[in-house]
């Protein structure tokens, strides 16, 4: 009898457990069922590389080229910001923080991580975009370096965090062997200690693009929202994400517009689970390669 | 599991089929008419409860269509094949006038130009002019700004002024009236379109064909870019629907509409 | 002084310039919301629904919508993030399920918002019926809470040392037994950890219930799972692009944004001040 009651238990937690697989697979169907009307409409090659977004004209337009560069711009852009910040304030942490320091820098970090993205895209509406459009005399405060500026600095405690952790993973001894050879601290913080978690670095960096380029709000409202190839970092741009938040509303359950957008959702899920993968390959490694279990 | 959604299920029908239950959803044009009735109606007549959803005209047709909503917002007439997809739902889609509007364009109040002609328009929005120049106005770049392809405001605009000619590309598209109004007021090339209720002191409103928008031009259709703004509901209204459709038809309804910037019938 | 000592030296300075850049940006955000938003909050914008054409009154219904959509998700998801951690630890199973598993975690966990937000539209709201309202809200941001509650519970439970579930079997409990009552009363704190952490996650976000839960005006409070709600992220966004009286919405979007800054930054707060508690107990 309680033998059964252990079985049907493990059973049931078994279940539960596949949950998230069972979400992400039905995340999966759900794009792909929604997605592919379109693709009997437009090519997959016109859908990707096609130049003009117009799903309302007459006839439509579905070429998701603008939105795509768009998408990689400000997520690029967002590097240029989080990497050094982020990576830079995880050595800053790891290396030089005494142990006072690193209680408090390290949680907050982590706290400013929670900050809703909404916020960041209010912050950047209603103060950053006028104070750019002032400061370098812009046509318009909304456009792609906003977007990066804001993106980035939303990614970089993200980056610091996960950064941070990989540093912490990297053995003591590596570091008291340098010190024996003879290196003093930078170098063996650039030369032994980076290397080490470099993979683990990467990792951090792979998520926090992944975080830009998936964000939502902050671009729907800073991004300016023109569907045209970006030619400068101060044009207006009209990121995938952006697209769909904003037009998915008005497009009628069932229209090539309303599968369209599906597709656009499609290929960022792609591009994200690529990146989610890529991860998860390289800390796999890195975890390998410091021989760590976990 | 299923029991469990039975009950919600159940619930939910307790709670959304009582009488005084009210959805409204659509244009973000009729927004805050709807907003500001459904609040006074809401003060009049304690036992309503209404609530009000933007997102569009065409998704306030679309959700009383399929039947998740009661009245739907529209800045423009419902389109023949919406009427078809009704029709085929057994919906009969009736239309209530609540207000006028005209779309007003607006720039940067430092803009010195003061009238466009509707070819003018039309060719700022669909070609590469990029000087404000040529139309006699300041040495600086026109940034034109849209609203999203999807919404009323710009069916309206495209049909009356564009004649469905395609905005050029580079356009910024927002996704609401007060976007556009808040960007042009903070940029000194742009132009933009928005409801007659959303022109402000922080922006300059331009004549079209000399003829300014306000409330009289447009009530008397002499303003070129004049629209209807509906609510339909689904077949004749009856109950706390036609009370409220009753409500915003009346004087007092018609003042809202007025304090909100846009043309009462009365 | 030596080459290498001034390289060590300017590499430093550099860190230390990363560091500072960093909390003096996300400072500088949280100042300039602070001391626009401060003097909007007060009683009555904390009790009051929204007043003439949203630009009077308070955000209570958005409070309240909030608070509704947060515990719907967390009551979905706590289940089965827990009974997922459990498994994963507990029950040992082979090792391409726990890569499996692991691997869809850790995706799931990556999925842009705005995608969830079109899931739950398709299959809460359109398939399964349940139209716009906080039961199709609540389960979507479940689904975005569940990777955060399974880390987290993962981590409180394999810091339950051995040792413990050793002797329970030892005295003759069965492995449920032991389950329930030793190892989770023992990472009940972490898991606790998890669920703030989540509580803060799912608060904040706008983009899932922009189609499955949210509605810009309602009459007071919601009185079933199946009512459209306001909700504090929601009603930032609507407030800056929505409305006939952008000047007075945008003060009233200064003090939403306080308001739900202060309520997610205490909640993660609270969440790393109980991980820290937890952590140094088992290190002692």
């Amino acid at each position: 009898m309680n033998k059964k009651k252990e079985r049907i238990i493990k059973y049931l937690f078994t279940m539960l457990a596949f949950a998230s697989l069972a979400f992400l697979v039905g995340i999966v169907l759900v794009l792909f069922k929604e997605a592919l009307p379109i693709f009997t409409k437009v090519s997959p090659k016109d859908f990707l590389l096609g130049q003009s977004w117009y799903p309302t004209a007459e006839p439509a337009e579905f070429g998701i080229l603008p939105l795509i560069l768009a998408s990689l711009l400000v997520t690029l852009g967002a590097l240029v910001i989080c990497v050094p910040l982020g990576v830079g304030s995880a050595l800053y942490l790891h290396e030089l923080a005494g142990p006072r320091q690193r209680a408090v820098l390290k949680p907050v970090i982590e706290i400013l991580a929670s900050v809703p993205s909404i916020v960041y895209g209010f912050f950047g509406m209603a103060i950053l975009a006028p104070m750019l459009q002032n400061s370098f005399n812009l046509p318009i405060g909304l456009c792609a370096l906003t977007t990066s500026i804001i993106l980035g600095v939303m990614a970089t405690p993200t980056v610091a965090s996960i950064a941070e952790d990989a540093l912490s993973y990297v053995p003591r001894s590596f570091r008291e062997a340098s010190f024996a050879v003879g290196a003093d601290r930078w170098q063996t913080l650039t030369k032994v200690i980076i290397p080490a978690a470099g993979s683990g670095i990467s990792t951090a960096i792979i998520l926090g693009m992944s975080r830009a380029i998936g964000e939502t709000m902050t671009v729907l409202m800073v991004a300016g929202g023109s569907a045209v190839i970006p030619s400068s970092i101060f044009d207006p741009v009209r990121p995938m994400t952006a697209a769909i938040a904003a037009e998915m509303g008005e497009a009628s359950v069932g229209s090539d517009h309303y599968n369209a957008l599906f597709a656009i959702a499609l290929i960022l899920f792609l591009i994200t689970f690529v990146f989610n993968i890529a991860a998860e390959l390289i800390s796999r490694r890195f975890r390998l390669k410091l021989g760590l279990s976990r | 599991m299923k029991k469990l959604i039975i009950t919600l299920m159940a619930l939910g029908m307790a709670g959304t089929s009582y009488a005084g239950k009210v959805v409204l959803q659509g244009s973000t044009t009729v927004l805050p008419i709807a907003q500001k009735a459904a609040e006074v109606f809401m003060k009049n007549n304690p036992d309503a409860d209404l609530s009000v959803r933007g997102g569009g005209s065409g998704v306030g047709i679309a959700s009383i269509i399929d039947g998740t909503c009661d009245i739907a917002d529209s800045s423009r007439a419902i389109k023949p094949d919406e009427l078809a997809k009704a029709a085929k739902r057994g919906r009969d889609l009736k239309a209530h006038l609540i207000a006028m509007d005209g779309i007003t364009h607006i720039v940067h109040p430092s803009n010195t130009i003061t009238n466009l002609t509707r070819a003018q328009i039309k060719e700022i929005y669909t070609s590469h002019a990029t000087n404000w120049k040529k139309y006699g106005g300041p040495d600086l770049k026109i940034v034109v700004i849209s609203r999203d392809s999807a919404s009323g405001t710009f069916e309206a605009f495209s049909e009356m002024v564009l004649d469905k000619k395609k905005v050029r590309p580079d356009a910024i598209m927002q996704a609401s009236n007060q976007a556009i109004a808040s960007i042009v007021s903070r940029t000194p090339g742009a132009i933009g379109y928005v409801g007659l209720g959303y022109v402000s002191t922080s922006v300059k409103a331009v004549s079209v064909e000399g003829i300014e928008s306000t409330k009289d031009t447009v009530l008397k259709n002499e303003y070129p870019i004049t629209r209807p703004l509906f609510m339909y509901t689904n077949g004749k209204p009856e109950g706390m629907i036609k009370k409220f459709i009753d409500f915003v038809k009346s004087a007092e309804g018609q003042k809202i509409v007025n304090e909100e910037g846009f043309v009462g019938l009365k | 002084m030596k080459k290498r000592d001034i390289f060590q030296k300017l590499g430093f300075g550099v860190l230390g310039a990363c560091m500072a850049a960093n909390i003096f940006f996300l400072g500088t955000i949280i100042f300039f919301i602070a001391a626009r938003g401060l003097g909007v909050i007060n009683w009555e914008f904390l009790t009051a629904a929204p007043r003439d054409s949203m630009t009077a009154g308070g955000v209570a219904p958005a409070i309240v919508g909030t608070f509704y959509l947060t515990l719907g998700a967390i009551l979905f998801a706590l289940p089965l993030g827990v009974a997922s951690a459990v498994y994963l630890t507990e029950y040992s199973p082979k090792g391409w399920i726990v890569n499996l598993l692991r691997i869809s975690i850790n995706n799931l966990a990556g999925v842009p918002s705005v995608v969830f937000g079109l899931f739950g539209l398709t299959v809460f709201v359109k398939y399964l019926g349940f139209g716009v309202s906080i039961l199709s809200g609540s389960l979507t941001l479940g689904i975005l809470a569940l990777p955060v509650i399974i880390s987290a519970s993962q981590e409180a439970l394999t810091a339950v040392p051995q040792s413990i579930r050793e002797a329970s079997l030892a005295l003759g409990a069965t492995q449920w037994e032991t389950i329930r009552r030793v190892v989770l009363p023992a990472a009940l704190p972490g898991i606790l950890t998890g669920v703030i952490l989540s509580v803060g996650r799912v608060a904040g976000e706008t983009a899932p219930i922009l189609f499955t839960a949210a509605a810009f005006y309602v009459k007071g409070y919601p009185h079933s799972p199946f009512s459209e709600v306001m909700a504090l992220p929601y009603h930032i966004y609507a407030l800056m692009t929505e409305g006939t009286h952008p000047e007075e919405q945008t003060r009233i979007a200064y003090g939403s944004s306080l308001l739900l800054l202060m309520l997610v930054l205490s909640v993660s707060m609270l969440a790393i001040y109980i991980r820290a508690r937890q952590r140094k107990t088992y290190n002692a």
